[in-house]
């Protein structure tokens, strides 16, 4: 019994393991000298755990149901694994020029990958929050790497500060579940809900929701996003703009199909209230921004509206819509991210979006690339993302939510604005003495790869890379 | 009223009474000292729901431990608490008549509060007859063995991340190595001078 347990859990204890061989291993020998070799080992690492998942068949739970192998989180952590290998990879260089590279930054990466992993397997209510308390406690201490400067400990102080309310507000709705229900497990509470639920759990499922919201940084519990991504580090940013947020989404999936599945027309609206207000204030927010940086805090916001309305269907096709939706978010994000980290004045990092005016006339490579990057990102067909917000107006039209696919629409119209303007800047602005430097290897490969599958992608032959079929197959595993 | 339920209510009025004059209290070490008040009642409690063993770890752990280190924390810092307060009490009418609010809402959420039909059967307890610290233990080391596990590596992260916040490599200072201690040899580590009376070196 307890062996097929551990044989179920298999990836989250390799990685684990890994993560604190390589604490001692670096303690006891060349400390931070071991870093860019740490780095590089660990991303192999997920890439490695990335196909071996991906090759898993069937539904399996492990420890009384508290931990779920299903396609649904096979999904996710495939996704999670090579997005984060991708942030780790492109961090490695940008960290070491800037003297941040420290061999604890891939460590605590790798543990918050394990939380994120039991995240998106948990079938428990304290699987969850052990999952959840994992990934956010090493994301607040990365936040603050740069620890001499202010922003960068504002940054780390805040995310702590108001993740521990959200997780205060997350544990008082489950101890209102749990109040209802008698068990913590979603099997168990799914099934106490089938003749109908009190008000003090329609409560506990708002709390929950709410908590949800704040780490997956959907409006109006998005304050913390735009300070915190300008504050940290920039490979931080990436990191935080990428994995937690699919880890997030996956949870909150989980939650409202595996434990509120029987009470789908109790969140419905909740969660497409969220979606709403997070697309508006993310696309209208986000115009007064200077800062790159801070202008993707809010494009993740809004990107995470149009996820949820995906969610907010509340059928197979929804969790579909939002699995795409996800992937491709990631990405574009890790294409964009590859290009703001390589944005440097004089060997300086720099963020003003006003200093990208006439790229195109000194570097035209480069100007492409981040030309595509934000059409992608705006949704234009035929780029990537506009394939992303295609399925997710699709899922909220075909469910019956007509006025929130509207909605959508007219918020990607506004949306579309300020990527528009990074695009204007960089073909039409005016001469300014912007960006010099070149653009890293590394950092270029990823770029280039990026793009060509933001491009590449609607050719017929290629169909979106396959994930179509992918992410159906994991929706279904969870909803039923 | 049977004395059970007296004691419930004494312990219970106790538990708020003490959280209250945490929150309100001028003084932070009298605000602690509430605080003790309402761990030891919070313990009463667990005693009068049959859990000895954990109002024994309320007590060990809570009062003997945590209080007393904010007690430390408290009188070593150097924290104007006044300054704060007085910055507290400009937003208090608005945070009263939120929290007013809440409170009303919630007790109209849990006033009608009911169970599922399947609760009563969920929280049999599932162990049997065991004792208190062995159905602890069964539940904490068998059933939810990857939990503990699990909040073991939260621990740990939370160690990692106090020192790399934390710890700064100094160069400027001497640090001791045993090891080139031990292996210093004394026939080079010193030089015998046979010295002549009324003779300089």
């Amino acid at each position: 019994m307890i062996s097929a347990d551990i044989q179920t859990v298999m990836p989250e204890i390799i990685l684990a393991v890994y993560a604190m061989l390589a604490l001692f291993a670096a303690v006891y020998t060349t400390k931070d000298k071991m870093a860019p070799l740490l780095t590089w080992l660990t991303s192999g690492l997920f890439v490695v755990l990335a196909f071996w998942i991906s090759g898993g068949h069937g539904t399996v739970t492990a420890f009384d149901g508290m931990y779920n192998n299903d396609g649904f989180s096979r999904f996710a952590k495939v996704l999670i694994l090579l997005s984060t290998a991708a942030v780790l990879l492109m961090s490695e260089g940008y960290m070491q020029r800037r003297g941040l590279l420290r061999f604890e930054y891939p460590i605590l990466v790798a543990l918050s990958v394990v939380g994120m992993m039991v995240m998106v397997s948990a079938g428990d209510l304290m699987a969850l929050y052990m999952g959840l308390e994992l990934q956010s406690l090493a994301l607040y201490v990365v936040a603050s790497l740069r620890r001499d400067s202010l922003k960068s400990t504002e940054a780390g102080l805040k995310y702590f500060v108001l993740g521990a309310l959200s997780s205060g507000l997350l544990l008082y709705g489950a101890s209102l579940t749990y109040g209802f229900a008698g068990t913590t497990l979603f099997s168990g509470i799914m099934a106490s809900t089938a003749d109908g639920v009190s008000l003090g759990m329609l409560f506990g499922v708002v709390f929950m929701l709410a908590g949800f919201a704040f780490k997956i940084s959907a409006a109006p519990f998005h304050m913390w996003t735009p300070d915190v991504y300008e504050g940290s580090p920039t490979p931080v940013t990436a990191f935080f703009a990428t994995a937690p947020k699919v880890a997030a989404m996956a949870l909150f999936a989980r939650v409202v199909h595996d434990a509120f599945g029987g009470i789908v027309s109790e969140w419905q609206q909740i969660v497409a209230f969220l979606a709403v207000i997070s697309m508006f204030l993310g696309a209208i927010a986000a115009i007064g921004q200077r800062d790159i940086k801070r202008l993707m805090a809010y494009s993740s916001i809004a990107h995470m509206g149009f996820a949820l309305m995906g969610l907010a269907a509340g059928t197979v096709f929804g969790v579909q819509a939002m699995l795409i939706y996800m992937a491709i978010y990631v990405t574009m994000n890790v294409g964009t991210f590859a290009f703001i980290l390589s944005m440097e004045k004089d060997g300086r990092p720099v963020t003003d979006i006003r200093s990208l005016k006439s790229l195109s006339k000194k570097q035209p490579l480069r100007a492409l690339v981040l030309l595509i990057m934000m059409f992608s990102l705006a949704g234009v067909p035929p780029m990537l993302g506009f394939f992303g917000k295609f399925y997710v107006l699709r899922a909220a039209f075909d469910a019956g939510l007509g006025w929130l696919a509207i909605a959508g629409v007219v918020a990607s119209v506004i949306g579309a604005f300020y990527y528009l303007r990074i695009v204007y800047y960089v073909y039409f602005g005016e001469d300014t003495d912007g960006l010099n430097g070149k653009m890293p290897k590394v950092l270029w490969f990823f770029a280039v790869a990026t793009s060509a599958i933001v491009l590449l992608a609607w050719v017929p032959g290629i169909n979106l890379f396959g994930i179509e079929t992918a992410a159906e197959a994991a929706a279904q595993t969870l909803v039923n | 009223m049977t004395v059970a339920a007296f004691t419930f209510y004494f312990f219970a009025l106790t538990t708020v009474a003490g959280g209250l004059m945490t929150v309100i209290s001028r003084n932070p070490v009298h605000s602690v000292l509430w605080l003790i008040l309402a761990f030891l009642s919070s313990a009463g409690l667990f005693v009068l729901l049959g859990a000895e063993f954990v109002a024994m770890l309320l007590i060990i752990v809570y009062v003997g431990a945590v209080a007393v280190l904010f007690l430390f924390v408290v009188m070593m810092l150097d924290v104007d608490f006044a300054e704060l307060k007085a910055e507290m009490s400009r937003y208090m009418p608005l945070a009263l008549l939120i929290g007013a609010v809440i409170l009303m809402q919630l007790g109209m959420a849990l006033g009608v509060w009911n169970y599922a039909d399947l609760a009563q059967a969920n929280i049999a307890a599932p162990t049997g007859e065991a004792q208190n610290t062995a159905a602890l233990g069964l539940l904490i080391y068998d059933k939810y063995i990857i939990l503990f596990q699990l909040a073991g590596l939260i621990l740990l992260v939370a160690m990692i991340g106090a020192i790399v916040l934390t710890l700064r490599h100094r160069v400027d200072i001497k640090r001791q190595n045993v090891m080139q201690q031990m292996h210093r040899d004394p026939a080079k580590a010193m030089e015998l001078k046979d010295m002549k009376p009324g003779q300089g070196l």
